[in-house]
Order: C-alpha cells, then sequence, then structure tokens
C-alpha cells in the first residue's frame, strides 16, 4: 500500500514560478529520500503534502487522504520538522514539546510523558530542562526532531534534518532517522541536497529536478547487481592486482584502490587469500555499493 | 554532541519506542491549551523570572490602587475611585500591560519561526488567533477586575447597611467588571493586530503604545471645538474615549468627563466594529502566515 501517491501534481507560484510539474509518484512505507537541488520543489511537496498550500493541479493522497480537504486527519498522522529554525530560545526543550503535543491534541499528561520520552529516544536527557537557546545546532536539530515524533505520527517529514550540523552529527541524526524508520516502524520522508547522504539509510529515493520527476524507484532497485569490493594495501598493489587477475577476478585499478565485483560470498575470501599468500599488509577491504550518484550521472548523459 | 552519541545510545536502545494509543482530544481541547499556555505566558509564569518583574509589577501597582481605595473608603468614608473611574485611572497602565504582553504573545512565535511548527498540526488559524485573542483580554480583564474584587470586598466589609448594603455594592461591581472587559476586549483586538505585523517585540511594542498615544490628542482637540455634536462624537477618535464614552452612555456614573449625549449607540457601534475590523484583519494575517 502507497503511503503517498500523487497524480500529475503540479504547483505553480502566480502562474509563473513553477515549482512542481507533474509529479507522479507512489510511495511505500519506509525510510524515503526526497532529494533534489535547493529550489527544485521539495519544500513546496512537503507542504503540500500538510495541506499548508493547495496545488494548482493533479492530486495527492496521503495516507489515501486528501491534505487539502480532510487537512485535520492527514496532520494528526504526520509528523513535521521544518527546515529553518524554529524554536523560542526562552523555553525549556521539555516545555516546549510537550505544548506542541498538547497543540496536537494528546492530553496534559500524556503530552508530558511523550515529550520526555521523544526527547530521549533523540538523545537529550538532563539537558532538556535548560532553555533552548544555549543549544548547540545540533540538539537544535533534536529537539525538532523530538517535537515531530511527539504525537506518535505514522510518517515523518523531515526537510533538511541535517542542516548545519558537523560531520559527525549528521552521521548521527543520520543513524537515529533510520532507526526512527525500521525500529520505530515510523515510515520517514527525508529531505536533502545530499545525495550520498540520504542513499545511505533509504529505502526508495525520489530524485526531482524543477519541480520534475528525475527518478523514483527503491534504493535495491537502482543499485542491483552492482556491488563491488574495494582493496587497499599499504604496498604492493600492482602484485595483488596480478595475482586476483589470474584468479580469473575482474580487477580495476582507481587510484590506490582495487575495485573488483563481488559476483559471490566466495570473492572476500579468494580476495584475502590472496592477500595472505603474498604476505601484504591489508589497508581496507569493504564493500561498496554503486554510488546512486553515478546511476543518475549514467542517467543524464544518456539522456543528453 | 559528543557526550549525545556514545554510552547513551545503548540506553535508548533497549527502551523502545512506544506507540500512543490513547486519547486524542479535538480542537477545543487544543484551543484551550493555546489560551492557557497565553496566559500563563502573559504573567511569566513558566518563564524566567525576567520575563515576570514587568506584568508582576503592573499587577502590583494596580492592586497597590486598589487596596489605597478601599481603606480611604472604609476609614474616611471618601469614594476616590468608583469601579469605572478606576479602570479609566488605570488605563494608562493598561496600554503599557499590552504593550509588552501582546508581543510576548504573538511577535515572539514569529520571530522564533515556532508557526509552521503550530500550523503543520490540527489547528488552524482562527483557532490560533481566538486563543491568542481571549488569553490577552483575559490577561487583561485580570489586571482590572482582581483589584475591582479587592475594592468590592472592602466596600461589603465595611457597609453600614448590612445585606443590602453588599447587594447594592455587587450592583456597582458587576457593570465595572463588564466596563473592564469591555477594555480587555478592545485593547486586546487593537495591541494583538499590530503585534502581529512585526516579529520584534520593541517595535510592536512601541507600534501599540504610540496606537494609543496619537490619538489622545485628537480627542483633545475635537472637544475644544465650538459645535457641541463635535464635542459629543470627540470620544470615538481614540480607542480610551471610545470606552469611556460607552461607559457614560451604558453605567451610570461613569466617566463625567465625556458627555455623549444621544451618539451613545454610534459609540457602540464603533466598539463593535473596531474589534470586528481588528480580528478578522488578523485572521487574514495568519491565514496568509500559516500557508507559508
Amino acid at each position: 500500500m502507497s503511503i503517498i501517491a500523487t497524480q500529475n501534481l503540479t504547483k505553480t507560484y502566480g502562474g509563473r514560478v513553477t515549482a512542481l510539474a507533474d509529479l507522479t509518484v507512489a510511495v511505500e512505507p519506509g525510510v524515503i529520500g526526497l532529494v533534489g537541488a535547493n529550489g527544485a520543489g521539495k519544500s513546496t511537496f512537503i507542504k503540500i503534502m500538510l495541506g499548508l498550500i493547495a496545488p494548482t493541479g493533479g492530486s495527492v493522497r496521503v495516507f489515501d487522504l486528501d491534505p487539502t480537504v480532510e487537512t485535520d486527519q492527514v496532520r494528526a498522522r504526520v509528523g513535521y520538522m521544518p527546515e529553518n529554525d524554529s524554536l523560542p530560545p526562552d523555553v525549556s526543550a521539555s516545555e516546549f514539546v510537550t505544548h506542541l503535543g498538547r497543540i496536537s491534541g494528546l492530553p496534559r499528561t500524556a503530552a508530558r510523558e511523550r515529550a520526555s520520552e521523544a526527547l530521549r529516544h533523540v538523545g537529550l536527557y538532563e539537558e532538556r530542562y535548560r532553555q533552548i537557546g544555549g543549544y548547540s545546532t545540533g540538539m537544535k536539530q533534536r529537539v525538532k526532531l523530538a517535537q515531530a515524533l511527539v504525537h506518535d505520527p505514522d510518517l515523518l517529514l523531515l526537510d533538511e534534518p541535517t542542516n548545519g550540523m558537523d560531520p559527525a552529527g549528521r552521521d548521527s541524526m543520520l543513524a537515529l532517522v533510520q532507526r526512527i524508520g525500521t525500529e520505530f516502524g515510523i515510515s520517514v520522508v527525508v529531505c536533502s541536497h545530499l545525495l550520498g547522504e540520504v542513499e545511505q539509510i533509504c529505502d526508495s529515493l525520489i530524485a526531482i529536478e524543477g519541480g520534475r520527476l528525475l527518478r523514483a524507484d527503491r534504493i535495491s532497485a537502482m543499485t542491483t547487481a552492482s556491488d563491488v569490493l574495494a582493496v587497499e594495501v599499504s604496498e604492493g598493489t600492482e602484485e595483488l592486482a596480478s595475482a586476483l587477475k589470474e584468479l580469473g577476478l575482474d580487477v580495476t585499478v582507481e587510484g590506490r584502490l582495487l575495485l573488483v565485483p563481488m559476483d559471490s560470498e566466495v570473492t572476500y575470501d579468494r580476495i584475502l587469500q590472496a592477500v595472505a599468500d603474498l604476505d601484504l599488509p591489508l589497508h581496507r577491504l569493504d564493500q561498496r555499493r554503486h554510488r546512486v550518484a553515478e546511476l543518475f550521472a549514467q542517467r543524464e548523459t544518456a539522456d543528453v | 554532541m559528543s557526550e549525545l552519541a556514545t554510552t547513551d545510545a545503548s540506553v535508548i536502545h533497549d527502551i523502545g519506542y512506544q506507540r500512543y494509543t490513547g486519547r486524542r482530544l479535538g480542537r477545543g481541547a487544543v484551543f484551550g491549551a493555546i489560551y492557557v499556555h497565553g496566559i500563563r505566558a502573559a504573567f511569566g509564569l513558566g518563564r524566567s523570572a525576567k520575563a515576570k518583574i514587568f506584568p508582576w509589577l503592573v499587577a502590583g501597582i494596580v492592586l497597590l490602587v486598589a487596596v489605597i481605595v478601599a481603606a480611604v473608603r472604609s476609614q474616611a468614608g471618601i469614594v476616590l475611585l468608583n469601579y469605572t473611574t478606576f479602570a479609566d485611572t488605570m488605563s494608562w497602565l493598561v496600554i503599557f500591560f499590552v504593550a509588552i504582553i501582546a508581543p510576548e504573545l504573538v511577535s515572539r512565535d514569529m520571530r522564533s519561526g515556532v508557526l509552521p511548527l503550530y500550523f503543520s498540526r490540527p489547528l488552524r488559524a482562527a483557532d490560533y488567533i481566538g486563543a491568542k485573542f481571549a488569553a490577552l483580554a483575559s490577561a487583561v480583564w485580570l489586571l482590572l477586575g482582581v483589584p475591582q474584587l479587592v475594592m468590592f470586598v472592602g466596600a461589603a466589609f465595611t457597609t453600614k447597611t448590612g445585606m443590602k448594603g453588599v447587594w447594592h455594592e455587587l450592583g456597582d461591581l458587576l457593570p465595572g467588571w463588564a466596563y473592564s472587559l469591555l477594555w480587555a476586549v478592545v485593547f486586546a483586538s487593537i495591541s494583538l493586530l499590530i503585534a502581529s505585523a512585526t516579529g520584534k517585540r520593541a517595535f510592536a511594542a512601541a507600534g501599540i503604545v504610540a496606537a494609543f498615544l496619537m490619538t489622545t490628542p485628537v480627542v483633545a482637540v475635537l472637544l475644544n471645538l465650538p459645535s457641541s455634536t463635535a464635542q459629543h462624537l470627540a470620544g470615538l477618535a481614540s480607542p480610551m474615549s471610545l470606552i469611556g464614552g460607552i461607559g457614560s452612555w451604558l453605567i451610570y456614573g461613569a466617566n463625567a468627563d465625556l458627555n455623549v449625549d444621544r451618539f451613545g449607540p454610534v459609540y457602540g457601534i464603533e466598539a463593535f466594529t473596531l474589534i470586528a475590523g481588528c480580528l478578522l484583519l488578523l485572521l487574514a494575517r495568519y491565514r496568509k502566515v500559516a500557508s507559508l
């Protein structure tokens, strides 16, 4: 069953600026990446799904409900984390999330319980009693995520959740998003302009450009049979390459790395055996998905 | 960040996520939540000590005046201020109160960008405006109504005519409360509209004070015109004299300075139009804000 389905969804502002054009997608539950450059129409899509703005043409259904008509039912099941700074500095995270829980219709005690639970799930403990103004960017992003979770939605819409975070913060935020999608059983739409960031955690991917759909598919479908093993040894790269070729493996050299297509599980063992036989210092051996970006690049060149 | 990512992460894992299966309340309860939140914010409850200073200073002064009035009346038998003239006399304090509190209620939300969080929930612009308006009006009414109650208690305990005196006093208090409510509603609607125009609290406060301040001289000028009709209608020019005019039209013994003659209904219509107009403009403003 699709959680989000659009049919020729179009949104133009003032009849001149086109934010979305003819977007038709059907989204399955899971972690969904919505990628596109800035201004590609990601935020517009999210606002239409929330019933904040009405589409100019076409239709959209979220949980088989029309957000422009059945706004309240849709919003009760959806949590939204906006891109911009949206927290008051002079209240504590605990109070703020509790208040928003009540705005979502939770009774007072339930709102308080769920607020502290949501804050705990995003990794805020004692600091939740401090005023938000003193928080780091990463903590603020976590509070924004907690307020989207507080009313136990079935779908989260996260607009650039890693905005302004440092690399370590990004990784833990992405891990958190992935956990919400897998362990909590809540579907998540993650908006990002960084494809490399979302592809690690998503089940499926929607790429839009200039308001048009570039591609929508499951990640697994995009990357089938394209797994490679990357081998790096501190010395003797060429010896290893020739040794592997003798074993009948199709080795390509990429700088200091050797890329070996992974046909079966035994490929691992054969590489390890070859390294051991040559007594080379192995630096790394890891499985590497074909970057989804490469798929897009291929597609684009094909289009041209 | 580092402390978040380390040891505690395993703890989260163990607790697990619980789905919420309890009751979800409707828009009425949401309205109530914003309303209560607004009243608490108006008096700085649940906020830092700094946020409490101003509202409680104003409330303290108003209450002190009421205590003095009640004491003078009981001891010396002199009525310095009755219930309605008390509200009139406190008008400047009320203006400062709304000038600080209205931006606290609406500009603050605009500045910090929380509105998208509100409006992505089952909540309409009308609910938000309605609850904020009700909260501010209630706060202003409490600011005047509680001291009026103090004056009433003072008078009721020292009355020399027993129960009859208490009943008589109550007959004065209730119109006084109604008059305070009128103050509250007019001031709340105007100040919220001005405050909703900007996210900067200082600008909003200045704008609100200016709106009330600038209109007062107009009334003074009109009152000096030779035409008696112009004098009777002069009060329409300023929100404060507008309320005073309605008071002198409907309540015996209120605002003797302003004689509205037969034009009382004009004051009533203007007040109604003013309140309704402000609220409709607010609604139009927030309909637009809500969709951003």
